[in-house]
């Protein structure tokens, strides 16, 4: 099956007071129709500006390499995301590629009623729909994203609904075309757990019902354990494993991975173990493996070059010296 | 120490709050809600107690009338046998240096414009005038050091320090008059996993060594899974279940309690 996005060697490259940075760094990712990748890694890592270069919302001075192949549909030739032009994002934002961020109360205009803003979702994709088309197809939307009551709750403004309801508003919107590709950036992060659950369940619920392919952003290795068919972990803007979900996070192969399972916290009591060390800047970055001031297992080869993603099977790979050789100084002697 | 001497004990602590807030908010009675409703307990000296529950349910606004930094509408609380209640604002700030708060924003609870060692400095010119000004400075630069920060950050600002290390900033501040209780309002929901996991474990070590009682609160039950010994579950501004850890989290009693467990997304176990 042909992939639905195809990144391949995507680069993206900020200017800064201390010289260019590298947030997103040859980063090579597929998502199928269907399928869900689950994008994790700590604050800075460069997963909100992999998903504003997809989105073509870079910052200004941003520039960007690589390729970006979306296949939004069997009908239409696919496209580069990269090379697109400002008017051909239009059709492609919100349209052929849905998002939802972190904060729906930042997203959603506060002095516009809930209902018209997901209206104008629509309009900005079919101008010539009707009112009544419109309004049909609002309510339909809110339904959809099962938010309760739609005909009262389109007549209300963001600050009148909880942060649940707004963020299933959001999800409406961003659905309103029909978008094969969603992406959402830490949708539940601002939400307490127990909406965090409905709005998890929702979004699996639609992305079976509508084949959607979504890139789901989280810093949340549980999250991602629930939505996800297959992980990337991202570190100083590359991806340093990759892999089946379950796979990556019961055999995690990259020591940075291996220390986030560690430091999360689960309801087994005391059982956590912090990673030492901070996460370096990206204007100073080390010469060779990023992790490796942090890494027990850091040897001489570790600091000469950056490791390239080697592969563990097939479809699980890990950017670490260590990939590959039968013992792993002690840590995984039997197998 | 036993565990019949409550180091803090507060009974039927309420606070009301208008409704909606605003400016057209309308007043009386009708239009206000507890945002603290007659909340009692105990914490004995050398725990971990957590208050645990979602956004909203009034874990700050308790923490805060604990400490007297809010005043309660009604309610008693009394700490190490005195009741705080009954201070006047002078014995106040004189029993406050037993009780300190480490806050959930490590940006915005730092005064940007002192260095780092000034700021962890500072509680020592309020509580003991009797040190000289390079004692204080080596009290902070000790301090500093226990909690990771070496001596090249002490002349820095805040702002040079990523959140996890403005974190430390904060804890080292508040132990600096070696306090006998420290609230902690989520001192870790603004952090990294990995710098969470780092900040939750030099909690416990300094725990050990200070000889420190800590009231935590988090709206997270993994967080405070890792280190509490008692548990308390909020909801609307009330504890709805209260009880040994391992037995909240084990036997949950209350069906609020099983919800918020049950929510909890779960993590494969790493088998290799
Ligand atoms: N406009 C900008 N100019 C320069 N650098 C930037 C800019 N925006 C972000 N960065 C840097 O790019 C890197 C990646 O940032 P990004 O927002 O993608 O991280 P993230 O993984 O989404 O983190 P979080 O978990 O905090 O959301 C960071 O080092 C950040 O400081
Ligand atoms: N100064 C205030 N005035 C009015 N309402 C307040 C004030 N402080 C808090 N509240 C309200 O009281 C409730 C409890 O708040 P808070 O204690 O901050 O909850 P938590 O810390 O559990 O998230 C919330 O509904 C909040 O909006
Ligand atoms: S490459 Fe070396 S330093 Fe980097 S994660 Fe692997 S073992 Fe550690
Ligand atoms: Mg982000
Ligand atoms: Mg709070």
């Amino acid at each position: 099956m042909p992939a639905l996005l195809d990144v391949q060697h995507l680069t993206v490259e900020l200017p800064t007071s201390r010289g260019w940075v590298r947030p997103v760094h040859d980063v090579s990712l597929r998502i199928a129709a269907g399928e869900t990748l689950g994008l994790v890694g700590e604050s800075g890592s460069g997963k909100t500006m992999l998903s504003l270069a997809l989105m073509g919302l870079l910052p200004q001075g941003a520039k960007i390499r690589g390729e970006a192949w979306l296949n939004a549909s069997a009908s239409a030739a696919s496209k580069n995301l990269v090379a697109l032009r400002e008017n051909d994002w239009r059709a492609v934002r919100g349209g052929e590629i849905g998002m939802v961020f972190q904060e729906p109360m930042t997203s959603l205009n506060p002095v516009m009623r809930v209902g018209k803003q997901v209206a104008e979702a629509i309009r900005a994709h079919d101008p010539h729909a009707s009112r009544a088309d419109l309004q049909r197809r609002t309510l339909k939307a809110l339904r959809r994203a099962s938010v309760p009551e739609p005909e009262t709750r389109a007549e209300q403004f963001p600050h009148q609904l909880s942060g649940g309801l707004r963020q299933r508003v959001m999800i409406s919107m961003a659905l309103a075309a029909g978008p094969k590709l969603l992406i959402a950036d830490e949708p539940t992060t601002a939400l307490d757990v127990t909406v965090q659950k409905q709005v998890l369940a929702l979004l699996a619920e639609l992305r079976r019902a509508m084949q959607l392919g979504m890139l789901f952003i989280t810093h949340d290795l549980g999250v991602v354990a629930q939505v996800a068919d297959r992980v990337a972990v991202m570190y100083t803007g590359r991806v340093v494993e990759h892999g089946p979900v379950r796979e990556v996070l019961t055999r995690p192969q990259h020591p940075y991975t291996k220390g986030l399972l560690a430091a999360s916290p689960t309801l087994e009591r005391g059982k956590f173990l912090p990673i030492p060390g901070i996460v370096p800047q990206l204007t100073d970055l080390p010469p060779g493996c990023a992790f490796a001031p942090r890494c027990p297992w850091r040897r001489v080869e570790c600091d000469a070059a950056v490791p390239e993603l080697r592969a563990v099977n097939a479809d699980h790979s890990a950017r670490c010296v260590l990939v590959g050789e039968a013992v792993q100084a002690g840590h995984e002697a039997c197998r | 120490m036993t565990d019949q001497e409550a180091l803090l004990q507060a009974t039927e602590l309420c606070k009301r709050y208008q409704r909606g807030g605003g400016a057209f908010a309308a007043r009386g009675a009708r239009n206000t809600f507890a945002a603290v409703d007659r909340v009692s307990l105990r914490i004995a000296a050398g725990e971990t107690f957590a208050i645990v529950g979602e956004s909203g349910c009034g874990k700050t606004t308790l923490a805060r009338m604990l400490l007297r930094l809010i005043e309660p509408d009604s309610g008693k609380i009394i700490f190490a046998g005195r009741e705080l209640t009954a201070l006047s604002s002078a014995e106040l700030r004189r029993a406050r240096r037993h009780l300190q708060m480490v806050f959930q924003d490590p940006y915005a609870s730092l005064n940007p414009r002192m260095r780092v060692s000034q700021i962890v400095a500072e509680p020592l010119e309020i509580h003991e005038p009797a040190l000289s000004r390079a004692e204080r400075q080596e009290r902070a630069l000790a301090m500093l050091r226990r909690v990771g920060l070496n001596d090249e950050f002490a002349t820095r600002y805040p702002h040079e320090f990523s959140g996890g290390q403005r974190q430390r900033i904060g804890i080292a501040r508040a132990l600096i008059l070696r306090p006998r209780l420290v609230v902690a309002d989520e001192p870790v929901s603004a952090l990294d996993v990995s710098v969470g996991a780092q900040m939750l474990a030099l909690l416990r070590e300094l725990q050990q060594e200070f000889g420190l009682t800590y009231l935590l609160i988090s709206h997270s039950l993994p967080v405070v899974a890792q280190v509490a010994t008692r548990i308390a579950v909020m909801r609307a501004g009330a504890f709805v279940e209260v009880g040994d850890a391992e037995q909240v989290l084990r036997q949950p009693q209350h069906a609020y309690t099983k919800e918020l467990l049950a929510a909890v997304p779960e993590l494969p176990q790493v088998t290799a």
